[in-house]
């Protein structure tokens, strides 16, 4: 089939004619690798994507079930006017190291502030439990949306 | 002309600011590329039939329903490999492809490569093999029976006799731990059309990839060049080989670039892990707990084949008393043989699995005192100008044993009430009745070598040259995550005098080895390396100028800008180092010698939850404090401590691969439990810098220290809510729930 969806803003389309994830399809097929691959199966977050502003594991999602959809990947995040402020925040705590489990935290946070301006550190940790980072021990990741949200930061 | 007065002010982004990564940017915007990334138009895609038996004779392959499979442009085996065909860290045991008979679980018999990444999967799926089963070796002692081993360590140092009053045993066993780098295996070989290729593949030392696929494929070491790239993680898991040989093969055969990335699955199979260990110790000690006598036997399971199981033995024998003092030692190593998958390094090297037998045993040791265990450590603590207790090496660098310690017994105690679900055990699950809980506290200390030992040439090169922009530190050193990219040029500005300073990759034709990410040693070694060349570049300058200072703007004399920076680098400034550290040299026949070239000491205090009813526990916090030499970026240096941690954390409580027969039962992320954000600990840090180490400026390496004793730390506090002796890691909730088996 010929799939014709919006990705971080611009219409594009792909041909599956396998049982590809969308996952797949972004980083294969449209030039889109900065979600990333790292289990196959909804476990770590790294694919994290929005569907229809909703928060997924692009790995765990048909490519088909993406027609006529909305899709954000991390490349869509930033504006012309610079990062995101998810960005900022994780760019100043030194959150990122190997930078892999990065544009899945990146878009889960994206979809945690929309929801909520200023959640609480139970709710950052809980907004990003989805989302497995083996470098960092996620101290760094916390103090960044601690700051993002206006709260004391450890 | 520019003139000035007074004094330059420090430069900026030098060392001891906590300057952002350069790469830290590309990262959160999705931009940067990793192996996993890389894409060239007309590649292929590579896949690997693996072994389903940990053992078995090969009988026969037949690759023809593979190679009828539409675009399928190569089916290898080892009958097609050029060259004598075996790899390995230590020594090349490994075939590149299994021949006669597999020796592991996921050994690589068969490699193919196709048009797409679908069709190279099922390609290599239908390569039939047919195999007669083979009784697996499973049982390391049982190895050491059958003398299967690849290494034996025999210690003895001081009066045999010794006899300490107060005597405690244990027996110990740790768990096989998995790296778990988030980005799994990965790589492309390009074949350069006259016989030679470029390799671009998940690594941590490329040096040590290029000779290896050289020796094994049968090549001109100028025929291979392996480029560094992006790295999603490694600790320990990328420093042997596993598809850099296969790729190279596919792209010489097919003539076409070749690209494989492993699936998670296939990424537990297809790299080493952390060693299991069974551990037998006696401790002896006076009525003031001062060390008399330690004895210990050390089994690793170092799997099918050798990759650095001897080195890793090694460092769990030379490290098996701790960081304390004792002239009577006996310590027995085996690095058995087997049939269950290969081990080789994971972060922390032997040091880890020692640690968590010589701790328990401390802390025993204190119960049976009846002494603090804190105050026990300190009794026996080890000092420069001591000597450590297995090797009877000199300890000639800082080593703030003591002030380790003392700043952990000072930090508070920094635990409220549990206030959501989040802090309890099981988590938001609410599995946990709060008044269930019980609160433990544990201590632990560690000692690790820094650098590679036993008189192995150990060193880096690094080249730092001008250009307009400002100073280039070239290296083939891996940026694995860990910050080298930031360090470096942080060390470099420092040097020269310079602010603008960046760090570039070069592949193995264009600089010599820099040595492995490994051991803790980049900082030191390639540090080591750009600032001696930063240093000698600019003392070569001001030389030639007669100027009294280098800055961003140019050269000055006498507060006059006597070169502007345009002019200087009009001409070739460049400087390139090899950094060796202090020679080391291989162990007697008593395993004792100057066989490390320095040393790091960190020390944990862990807080637990647990619910001793269901077995869960919550690690509330980890306190540490680290001896860093001087801390270069201490931002990054938090960032490591806290990450290594957070998996040393994973080992004492939930990561461990389940073997059965040979076969690893939990390889995918659903199974093999890793620590999440809800798992993390808060951590406070406390950095222990003393002037003296050979690191640039004094720094030592500060990313395997968090790993060690995080682990018995943890375990120490589950003992001390629950009382239940847990002699092994991970810790599972059975063995807090359900009555204790005896061993």
């Amino acid at each position: 089939m010929i799939l014709t969806f919006r990705l971080n803003g611009e219409e594009v389309h792909a041909r599956v004619d396998y049982p590809a994830s969308l996952l797949d399809v972004l980083r294969h097929q449209l030039g889109a690798p900065g979600s990333k691959d790292a289990c196959e199966q909804g476990e770590c977050g790294s694919c994290s994507v929005l569907l229809d502003g909703e928060l997924v594991c692009s790995c765990l999602v048909m490519a088909g079930d993406a027609e006529g959809s909305e899709v954000i990947t991390v490349e869509g995040v930033a504006t012309e006017g610079g990062l995101h402020p998810v960005q900022e925040a994780m760019n100043r705590a030194g959150a990122v190291q190997c930078g892999f489990c990065t544009p899945g935290f990146v878009v889960a946070a994206v979809d945690l502030f929309d929801r909520k301006p200023h959640p609480s550190t139970e709710e950052i940790k809980e907004a990003l439990a989805g989302n497995i980072c083996r470098c960092t021990g996620y101290g760094a990741i916390i103090r960044a949306f601690e700051e993002l949200a206006g709260r004391e930061v450890r | 002309m520019t003139t000035r007065t007074g004094r330059r002010g420090a430069v900026q982004g030098g060392i001891g600011e906590s300057t952002l990564r350069p790469d830290g940017i590309p990262k959160l915007r999705g931009e940067f590329m990793y192996a996993q990334d890389m894409h060239v138009d007309g590649m292929l895609w590579g896949a690997t039939t693996r072994s389903p038996h940990p053992h078995a004779r090969i009988v026969s392959i037949d690759v023809a329903p593979a190679l009828a499979i539409a675009g399928v442009h190569a089916v290898l085996t080892q009958e097609d490999v050029p060259g004598p065909g075996h790899f390995g860290l230590e020594h090349p045991d490994q075939p590149v492809l299994a021949g006669e008979v597999v020796r592991y679980w996921g050994e690589p018999v068969a490699i193919v490569a196709a048009e797409d990444e679908d069709t190279a999967r099922r390609a290599a799926a239908a390569v039939v093999v047919e195999y007669e089963e083979l009784e697996p070796l499973i049982d390391p002692e049982q190895a050491d029976a059958r003398d299967e081993v690849f290494r034996r360590m025999k210690i003895r140092r001081g009066d045999q006799d010794a006899r300490g009053s107060v005597v405690v045993e244990g027996y110990y066993e740790v768990g096989m731990q998995d790296q778990a780098p988030l980005g799994t295996e990965a790589g492309l070989a390009v074949p350069d059309g006259s016989g030679g290729v470029d390799l671009y593949a998940t690594s941590q030392f490329v040096h040590v990839d290029q000779q290896q696929v050289v020796a094994a494929l049968g090549l001109r070491p100028e025929q291979v060049r392996a480029h560094p790239v992006g790295i999603g993680g490694a600790f320990g898991a990328r420093e042997d080989v596993n598809l850099h040989i296969h790729l190279c093969m596919l792209a010489l055969y097919t003539g076409k670039p070749v690209k494989m990335v492993y699936h998670r699955g296939e990424s537990f199979t297809g790299h080493v892990h952390r060693h299991p260990a069974r551990m037998w110790y006696r401790h002896e000690a006076d009525e003031k707990g001062r060390l008399v006598r330690v004895e210990a036997k050390i089994v690793v399971d170092g799997g099918a084949y050798a990759s650095t199981t001897a080195a890793v033995l090694a460092n769990a024998c030379y490290f098996a008393v701790g960081p304390y003092r004792c002239d009577s030692v006996a310590v027995d190593g085996v690095g058995a043989r087997t049939n269950n998958p290969p081990c080789g390094a994971m972060r922390g090297f032997g040091a880890v699995q020692a640690c968590f037998g010589y701790e328990s045993q401390m802390d025993r040791l204190a119960a049976e005192l009846g002494m603090d265990p804190l105050e026990l450590r300190r009794r026996n603590a080890l000092a420069t100008g001591d000597r450590l207790a297995t090797t009877g090496q000199l300890i000639e660098t800082p080593l703030p044993v003591v002030e380790v310690i003392d700043s952990l017994a000072a930090m508070p105690l920094l635990v409220d009430e549990p206030e959501s679900p989040g802090d309890l055990p099981g988590g938001s699950g609410l599995t946990t009745e709060p008044h269930q809980v019980r609160r433990g506290i544990g201590y632990a200390l560690s000692i690790k070598n820094l650098g590679f030992s036993e008189g192995f040439d150990d060193y880096a090169q690094a080249r730092v040259r001008l250009t307009e922009e400002g100073a280039i530190v070239e290296t083939a050193a891996i940026e694995v995550g860990q910050g080298l990219v930031n360090v470096l040029a942080q060390i470099a500005r420092s040097a020269l005098g310079v602010s603008r300073a960046e760090v570039r990759h070069v592949d193995t034709s264009r600089i010599d080895s820099a040595g492995s990410t490994s051991a803790s040693r980049q900082t030191q070694l390639s540090g080591g390396a750009t600032h001696k060349a930063a240093r000698r570049l600019r003392e070569r300058i001001l030389e030639r100028y007669e100027g009294d200072d280098l800055d961003d703007e140019g050269v000055w004399r006498g507060g006059l800008l006597v070169v502007r920076w345009g002019e200087l680098v009009e001409e070739s400034w460049e400087e390139t180092v090899t950094f060796r550290h202090p020679p080391t040299e291989a162990p007697d026949e008593n395993g004792q010698g100057k066989m490390h070239a320095d040393f790091a000491v960190a020390g944990h205090r862990a807080v637990v939850g647990v619910d001793p009813e269901l077995g869960l526990v919550r690690v509330l916090r980890v306190d540490t404090a680290q001896d860093v030499g001087r801390a270069l970026n201490p931002e990054s240096i938090r960032g490591q401590i806290e990450g290594g941690i957070m998996q040393g954390v994973g080992l004492a409580v939930m990561e461990e691969l389940v073997l059965e027969g040979g076969r690893i039962r939990n390889a995918t992320f659903t199974d093999y439990l890793l620590p999440t954000i809800l798992d993390a600990p808060d951590v406070e840090a406390i950095l222990v810098e003393q002037d003296g180490s050979w690191g640039p400026f004094g720094a030592k390496g500060v990313g395997e220290p968090p790993t060690i004793s995080s682990t018995p730390a943890v375990v120490a506090a589950i003992r001390n809510a629950t009382g239940k002796a847990l002699n092994r890691v991970p810790v599972r909730p059975q063995d807090i729930a359900l009555e204790e088996v005896s061993h």
